[in-house]
C-alpha cells in the first residue's frame, strides 16, 4: 500500500460500519484521502460503495466508526462538514423545470457562497464545464444526459469544496463526453480531493492517483494502480503472434529456457499465424529475450511480440476473487458455498 | 437564516413556474366564483340575515379538501422520488429548514389564492350598484374574521398536506393520504358530535367539542374571538411540521 502519511489528509475514515438490521453493508472500512488526490472507489454492485459515499457526505449516519473531513467530524458537525464537501449522487438528480443558470445560482447561495461572488462563481463553473455558451439558459428537463452530468459537476465545484464525491459521473455518456468529463476531473487534481466511483475501470485508471477496492463491505485493496499490479498480479503477460502450431510452439518455449508458459492461443489465420498469450514471472522483463530467441528460428516468422500490462480490470477481479476466497474459508460460509456448489452439480 | 430565506424564495419560485399551480388556481377560483354567485343569489332570494360572505366562506372545507392535496402533494414526495431532496440534503441546510420552507411556500400560495377571492365582494360592490347600499354585502368585520379563520385553520391543513407528502415517494398516494386525513379532521370531528357518546367515554365529549372545525368557523364569522382555536391550530401545525422534519431526516438513513 502506498504511503500517504506525508500528504495532509482531507478525508479520514476510521473503522466505519453500517448495519441494516442484521445485514452489515459496510464493515470496518478505514482509509485516508490526501489533499488534492483523485481516488477511484471500486467494487461490485452491492459492495457498499454508495453507502460509504453517503456516510462520508453526511447523508446517512454510520452504525459505528468515524469520518473526518478536513479535521471536522461529519457525525458531530454535519452542517459544518457539508460546507467542505460536494456530492454528486448516482443518476445526478436535478430539478426538471429550472434553467441551468437559475439552478446553479440557487445552489451557490444555499452552499454559503457570498452573495457578491455568486455570479462570478456560477460563470466560472459553467465556463469550466462548457455550459456557459451552450446551455446556461436552457431548461434542465430538456438537456441531454451529457449536459446534465456537466451541470452536476458544475454544481459540485461551485463552492470550491475541499472534497468532491462523484458517484458514477460518466454513466450513460458517449465517448466524447467521457473524455470531456475525464479532462475536467484531471483539471481538479491538486486543487480538490476527488472521490470517484465507477464501473468503467479503464476510466478510473486514466484519471485516478489511487484506487480503493471494496467488496462485501470491506476494503480489499488500496493503492496506486501500479502498486496493486505488484500485489495482485504475480506474473507478467506477453502477446506473441507467429507461424507455429501450439504443439510446436510449446517445444520452442521449452528450448528457450525462459520460464514462459502458454496461457491461451487463437486458431491459425489464413496465413497460418497463431496469437499466443504467454505468462512469465513478475518483473522478469523478457521482451528483448523473447524477440532474440524467436528471431533465431526463421520458420516462426514472428509478427508481434508485446508486453501486456495487466489492466485494472484484472486487478479488480483478482482482488475481489481473493476476498471471496477468504470469505469461503470461513466455516459457515464455506458450508453455504459448498451447498450451492453441490446443488449446481446436481442440476 | 440566509439559507432559509433562499430556500423559501426558491420554493415559492418553483411553485410559480409549475403548471400544476396554475391548474389548481384556475379550478379553485372558478369553483369559488361559482360559490360566491350562488351565495349572492341565495341572499337575494330569501330574506336571510346571513351575509353572502358568511354563506360563501361556510363552504371553505370543499376547496380545502381538493386544493390542499393538489398544492402540497408534490412538495416532498416528488423531490424524494426524483432524488433532488437527497441532493439538497448534501448542502448545509437542515431537514427542518427544508420542511419549513416547503410549508411556507405552500401556505403562501394557499393564502394568496384565498385572498384573491376577496375580489368577489369588491367586484359585486362596484359592478352591482343596486346592492352596494345593503350593509350585508360588504360586512368588513365579518370579512376580516372569516378570512382570519381561513388563514389560521389553513396553516394546519397545509401542514397536514406536507406531512402526507413526506410519507411516500408517490405524489398520487400523498394526495390521497392528505385528502383522507383532511376529511377526517374537518368532517370526521363534526360527525363524531352527531353520535351520542356512551357514558364510559363521556370525558371525550369536551375534546370532540374542542376539535369542531365548523364550531370554530361559526365563532370566527360571528366575531367571537377565542384563543383556544388559535392555540389548537398553531400547536397542531408545529407538531405536524416537527414530525415531518423527523420523517424527512430518517428516510435518508
Amino acid at each position: 500500500m502506498e504511503d500517504i502519511s506525508e500528504i495532509p489528509n482531507s478525508v479520514i475514515v476510521r473503522r466505519l460500519t453500517k448495519c441494516y438490521g442484521s445485514v452489515k453493508a459496510v464493515e470496518n472500512v478505514s482509509f485516508r484521502i490526501g489533499k488534492g488526490e483523485v481516488v477511484g472507489f471500486l467494487g461490485p454492485n452491492g459492495a457498499g460503495k454508495s453507502t460509504t459515499m453517503k456516510i462520508i457526505a453526511g447523508l446517512m449516519p454510520a452504525t459505528s466508526g468515524s469520518v473526518h473531513i478536513c479535521g471536522i467530524s461529519v457525525a458531530n458537525n454535519p452542517d459544518i462538514a457539508r460546507r467542505h464537501i460536494a456530492f454528486m449522487p448516482e443518476n445526478n438528480p436535478l430539478p426538471e423545470d429550472l434553467r441551468v443558470g437559475e439552478y446553479l445560482r440557487f445552489r451557490a447561495r444555499v452552499k454559503d457562497v457570498p452573495e457578491a461572488d455568486v455570479k462570478k462563481r456560477v460563470d466560472e463553473a459553467m465556463e469550466i464545464c462548457q455550459l456557459k455558451r451552450s446551455a446556461s439558459k436552457k431548461i434542465i428537463g430538456n438537456l441531454s444526459k451529457g449536459f446534465r452530468q456537466r451541470v452536476g459537476i458544475a454544481d459540485a465545484i461551485l463552492s470550491r469544496p475541499d472534497v468532491i464525491i462523484l458517484d458514477e459521473p460518466t454513466i450513460g455518456l458517449d465517448p466524447h463526453q467521457i473524455i470531456a468529463i475525464r479532462e475536467l476531473i484531471c483539471s481538479l487534481r491538486g486543487k480538490m480531493s476527488v472521490i470517484i466511483s465507477s464501473h468503467i475501470l479503464p476510466e478510473i485508471e486514466l484519471v485516478c492517483d489511487r484506487v480503493i477496492i471494496i467488496n462485501q463491505g470491506t476494503v480489499v485493496a488500496s493503492g496506486s494502480p501500479e502498486s496493486l499490479r505488484k500485489d495482485f498480479i504475480p506474473y507478467d503477460k506477453y502477446e506473441v503472434s507467429l507461424r507455429a502450431s501450439p504443439e510446436r510452439f510449446v517445444d520452442v518455449l521449452a528450448n528457450m529456457q525462459l520460464d514462459l508458459s502458454v496461457v491461451s492461443h487463437s486458431e491459425p489465420d489464413e496465413n497460418g499465424y497463431v496469437d499466443y498469450v504467454l505468462q512469465a514471472p513478475q518483473n522478469s522483463r523478457l521482451g528483448a529475450a523473447i524477440i532474440g530467441e524467436l528471431s533465431k528460428d526463421t520458420v516462426l516468422m514472428p509478427s508481434l511480440v508485446a508486453y501486456r500490462k495487466p489492466s485494472l480490470e484484472e486487478i479488480f477481479m483478482a482482488a475481489t476473487r481473493r476476498s471471496w476466497e477468504q470469505l469461503r474459508d470461513l466455516p459457515e460460509t464455506s458450508k453455504m458455498v459448498d451447498e450451492i456448489d453441490k446443488e449446481a452439480t446436481e442440476k | 437564516m440566509r439559507r432559509f430565506r433562499i430556500l423559501v424564495r426558491q420554493q415559492i419560485w418553483q411553485m410559480f413556474i409549475s403548471p400544476s399551480t396554475y391548474i389548481a388556481a384556475f379550478l379553485f377560483l372558478s369553483f369559488m366564483g361559482l360559490m360566491y354567485l350562488l351565495a349572492l343569489v341565495e341572499v337575494g332570494r330569501a330574506a336571510s340575515e346571513n351575509s353572502p360572505i358568511s354563506n360563501f366562506l361556510s363552504v371553505f372545507w370543499v376547496p380545502v379538501l381538493f386544493m390542499v392535496p393538489l398544492l402540497t402533494m408534490r412538495s416532498l414526495a416528488d423531490e424524494r422520488r426524483s432524488g433532488t431532496l437527497e441532493a439538497l440534503m448534501t448542502t448545509p441546510v437542515t431537514a427542518w429548514q427544508i420542511v419549513l420552507a416547503k410549508f411556507l411556500a405552500c401556505y403562501f400560495l394557499y393564502a394568496l389564492l384565498w385572498f384573491s377571492t376577496l375580489l368577489f365582494p369588491l367586484i359585486s360592490r362596484f359592478w352591482l350598484p343596486q346592492i352596494a347600499a345593503d350593509p350585508r354585502f360588504f360586512d368588513i368585520p365579518q370579512i376580516l374574521t372569516g378570512y382570519l379563520f381561513i388563514l389560521v385553520s389553513g396553516a394546519m391543513y397545509v401542514a397536514v398536506g406536507v406531512f402526507a407528502s413526506s410519507l411516500t415517494r408517490t405524489t398520487l398516494v400523498a394526495g390521497m393520504l392528505s385528502f383522507c386525513i383532511l376529511f377526517l379532521v374537518i368532517v370526521g370531528a363534526g360527525m363524531l358530535s352527531k353520535f351520542p357518546l356512551p357514558d364510559s367515554v363521556s370525558w371525550l365529549s369536551p375534546t370532540s367539542e374542542y376539535l369542531q372545525t365548523f364550531r370554530h368557523f361559526d365563532d370566527f364569522i360571528s366575531s367571537v374571538m377565542d384563543t383556544r382555536p388559535f392555540f389548537f391550530y398553531a400547536s397542531t401545525t408545529l407538531v405536524l411540521l416537527s414530525i415531518t422534519s423527523l420523517v424527512t431526516e430518517s428516510k435518508n438513513t
